[in-house]
């Protein structure tokens, strides 16, 4: 009794935590390479909408998740257009893209309304999955659990043994300097930037096809800026923004379930907690100066030039 | 055998939009040969150099490597046909290790596995001591200079370029530099080294090319010219040095520093320990040092940007200033030049006249009950301006329009125009040509002329013994006692420098 309610709470903290990931690390990779994307709320919805469209009109739940890519992808290469080659401040076109993206997801979905859809399928190894406690927390979900822990084991890699890695990061900590040694700062900024809106794009079709199977307009409903939020706290390591998104799926699921307990405090006060705690967390973490200097890629948010 | 240099180019022009950077420059270096390119700031060294290194195109012009005509689209054109080129302002990252900047700079083949055995190698050979798994933070300047010197040889260069690298060694340091340089020009590489320290190019290089304006002005063996004459032709003019007054011996100190300790607030900075001295009226007090030794610290505590606990610390003509803000010690007659031009010493996207508003509001009343007076602010501008010879089409030019050594020659202009009694400057002529540091120098000399107490903190060692009348070295965060500029010598201070 108590078990089968422990599961069930790490599973929706789980599938509540998924799109958190995928964003968070997309995110990093994008500010690691120097731009700060704050358009993640925008991509993410846009990559909802896409991913829920595709999956009704054509039933194909693989084509429905790349179409939720390829949708926040879209947005980050508008971003990536407007930042990198019209040198159009970071910080103001983020936020545009964010209201546009909420706008048009609002204007596409509009058909969609009350429609549901099937969702997608868990892994479901017969056997094995039944196995108590252990089988539905390891094997009974879907495929976008476990390409999220992919992900974040291969952006953790690359970004730390590979030479494309090294690369990318060089470009974020010091452009002119890459830029004089030969690297394509440009280019490496954009692929970083698409490759930031397609996780972005993830993380949407992680809630309209198997969080909540049906679209519901701004469904995203700030989750994209937690993540951006994320990515300070985890000071731009993907396995901190691993953990720190558990922490704040967990948060919001506890104050789901303790609604349905009743605990006496107003809901209102309970939804307010994963907003308070992200700045609890950021004014902790933003005490120590020299650390937070040390840890942020040097050129976060600055427009490259080439000069000469 | 082939007779053909090993870079010759032929006839290469650059325009930019009102200016000719590079006006039909002809250059050839042989095979193992330490060629100068000597010139001051704007003279095309830069451009040229980038041309050659692929980061900047030619309008026309033709370069030659070893014979064949060749067009460098990039750096790693550059690299493959053996062009290696150390920065003046270093292209390292700071928040990695030796060995990931070294491989960043590396084409793809060499940044495999063994890496830093092959850093080890390269470093003992040529005696760049480097450690490769260090951040690149924590290092100081000279070992910088090192990772960037290591990254280059580890591709087997053949034509190293070299853009003013010891504008921030010790003397030692630049020994032990030269020592890695001539060993390689032995080894067949050739090295084009851009610098304008004169007396460095005559120890070193076996050929200069002088570039004026954009354009070579002539070509000389080093060795055989004297420093003056080689700056003549550097400048084109007759070169002044600066003229001395002696200071008056009892006179009494304007500037005091009793005790002064300090954490430093900065990331990796130098805390200050106990230091003491006075600058007397009628005095240039010279402190001289390798960066990142508590110079900035020591310009943050003596400029009010950090007030002091202590009040009593800071002595401005007897009156105590060490808790006071910046504002309250201009009021005291204080002036301040800080090392950074834009961002710091002016604000790069505000015209000249509102720059000079920003230091000099309350003491040349160009505020009145919080209303700008504008008009008599440019007027205080356009004096500085005439005053001081800074090359601009007027006072409503913004700040970053104007090349550092006008900027500086503003900036200190300002200054010196509010008649103050103590000046304090940092790094007065870093990054400034020529032309323009012996006006900045002139006119430190000239305020101490008048009974000002000027304190100069600089690396540049032949800039202080020049001017200054005393000298102090500071090293990691303690000053010396002051010696007489006549007494001291380069060794000397070198061994200061180093911390002995």
């Amino acid at each position: 009794m108590t078990i089968d309610f422990l599961v069930a709470a790490l599973m929706t903290i789980i599938t509540a935590s998924t799109p958190l990931v995928f964003a968070a690390v997309g995110e990093i990779v994008a500010e690691r390479s120097g731009v700060l994307n704050l358009g993640v709320e925008g991509m993410m919805i846009v990559g909802a909408i896409g991913a829920f469209a595709t999956g009704i009109i054509t039933g194909d739940p693989v084509l429905a998740v790349l179409a939720g890519a390829a949708s926040g992808a879209l947005m980050a290469f508008i971003f990536g257009c407007l930042t990198l080659w019209l040198l159009s401040n970071q910080v103001a076109t983020g936020l545009a893209l964010t209201i546009f993206g909420i706008g048009l997801s609002a204007l596409l979905g509009h058909q969609f309304v009350g429609v549901t859809l099937a969702g997608l399928p868990r892994l479901d190894i017969p056997g094995i999955t039944d196995l108590p406690f252990i089988g539905p927390l390891l094997f009974g979900h879907d495929a976008l659990v476990y390409l999220s822990v992919v992900s974040v084991i291969a952006v953790a890699w690359f970004l730390r043994h590979t030479r494309a890695g090294l690369a990318l990061r060089a470009v974020g900590e010091n452009h002119d300097a890459a830029h004089s040694i030969g690297y394509p700062v440009i280019l490496i900024r954009l692929l970083a930037v698409l490759f930031g809106g397609a996780m972005a794009g993830l993380g949407g079709a992680c809630l309209s096809l198997a969080y909540t199977p049906l679209w519901i307009e701004n469904m995203t409903a700030g989750r994209g800026w937690i993540a951006l939020a994320l990515v300070v706290f985890a000071s731009w390591r993907p396995w901190r923004a691993f953990f720190g998104a558990y922490l704040f799926g967990g948060i919001t699921i506890i104050q789901l379930h303790a609604q349905g307990l009743g605990v006496a405090i107003p809901s209102q006060i309970l939804s307010m907690l994963p907003y308070i705690a992200t700045i609890v967390v950021l004014v902790l973490i933003s005490r120590d100066d020299v650390r937070m200097r040390f840890n942020a890629p040097a050129c976060l948010g600055r427009s490259f030039h080439a000069t000469g | 055998m082939n007779t053909e240099p090993r870079l010759r180019l032929e006839g290469v022009t650059r325009r930019f939009p009102g200016v000719v950077a590079n006006d039909d420059v002809n250059l050839a270096v042989e095979a193992g040969e330490i060629h100068a390119l000597l010139g001051e700031n704007g003279a095309g060294k830069s451009t040229l150099v980038k041309f050659i290194y692929g980061v900047q195109s030619a309008d026309s012009g033709t370069l030659f490597w070893e014979g064949t005509p060749q067009r460098i689209a990039n750096p790693k054109a550059a690299r493959r046909l053996g062009i290696a080129m150390v920065f003046q302002h270093f292209s390292l990252f700071d928040a990695m290790t030796v060995a990931e900047n070294v491989a960043l700079g590396l084409p793809r083949s060499f940044a495999r596995s063994g890496l830093e055995e092959r850093i080890h190698d390269v470093s003992r050979r040529y005696g760049l001591p480097l450690d490769p798994g260090r951040h690149v933070h924590a290092l100081s300047v000279g070992e910088r200079q090192r990772i960037e010197v290591v990254r280059c040889l580890l591709q087997e260069p053949r034509l190293l370029i070299m853009d003013e690298p010891t504008s921030v060694l010790t003397p030692q340091e630049v020994e032990s530099l030269f020592a890695t340089l001539r060993q390689l020009s032995q080894d067949g590489v050739s090295i084009l080294y851009i610098s304008h320290k004169l007396q460095e190019i005559r120890d070193l290089c076996h050929k200069a090319t002088i570039m004026r304006g954009g354009r070579v002005v002539a070509e000389c063996d080093p060795a055989t010219r004297s420093a003056h004459e080689l700056a003549e032709l550097m400048i084109g003019t007759d070169l002044s040095l600066p003229r001395r007054t002696s200071v008056a011996g009892g006179a009494s100190p304007r500037l005091e520093v009793r005790h002064l300790a300090l954490e430093s607030s900065r990331l990796h900075g130098t805390p200050l320990k106990d230091i003491s001295f006075e600058v007397l009226a009628g005095e240039v007090l010279g402190i001289a040092g390798i960066a990142g030794n508590g110079q900035q610290e020591l310009m943050d505590a003596l400029s009010g940007e950090t007030p002091l606990a202590d009040h009593h610390t800071i002595l401005a003509d007897g009156r105590p200033v060490g808790a006071s803000g910046p504002n309250r010690r201009r009021a005291s007659g204080m002036v301040f030049v800080p090392e950074e031009r834009l961002g710091h010493g002016a604000v790069p996207q505000m015209t000249l006249w509102e720059n000079a508003l920003l230091s000099g509001a309350t003491t040349s009343r160009l505020v009145n009950r919080g209303m700008i007076r504008s008009a008599r602010a440019r007027e205080f501008a356009a004096t500085v301006v005439r005053d001081f010879d800074v090359r601009t089409p007027g006072v409503m030019q913004p700040a970053s329009s104007l090349s550092g050594g006008n900027l500086q020659k503003f900036i200190i202009g300002r200054e010196i125009s509010h008649n103050p009694g103590i000046i304090i400057a940092l790094q007065p002529t870093w990054g400034v040509d020529a032309g323009s540091a012996a006006a900045v120098r002139q006119a430190l000399i000239d305020l101490a002329a008048d009974g000002a107490a000027v304190l100069v903190i600089s690396q540049d060692l032949e800039e202080l013994m020049e001017i200054s009348d005393r000298l102090c070295v500071i090293s990691q965060g303690r000053l010396s006692p002051p010696m007489r500029t006549k007494y001291a010598t380069a060794s000397r201070i070198g061994l200061l420098m180093a911390g002995s």
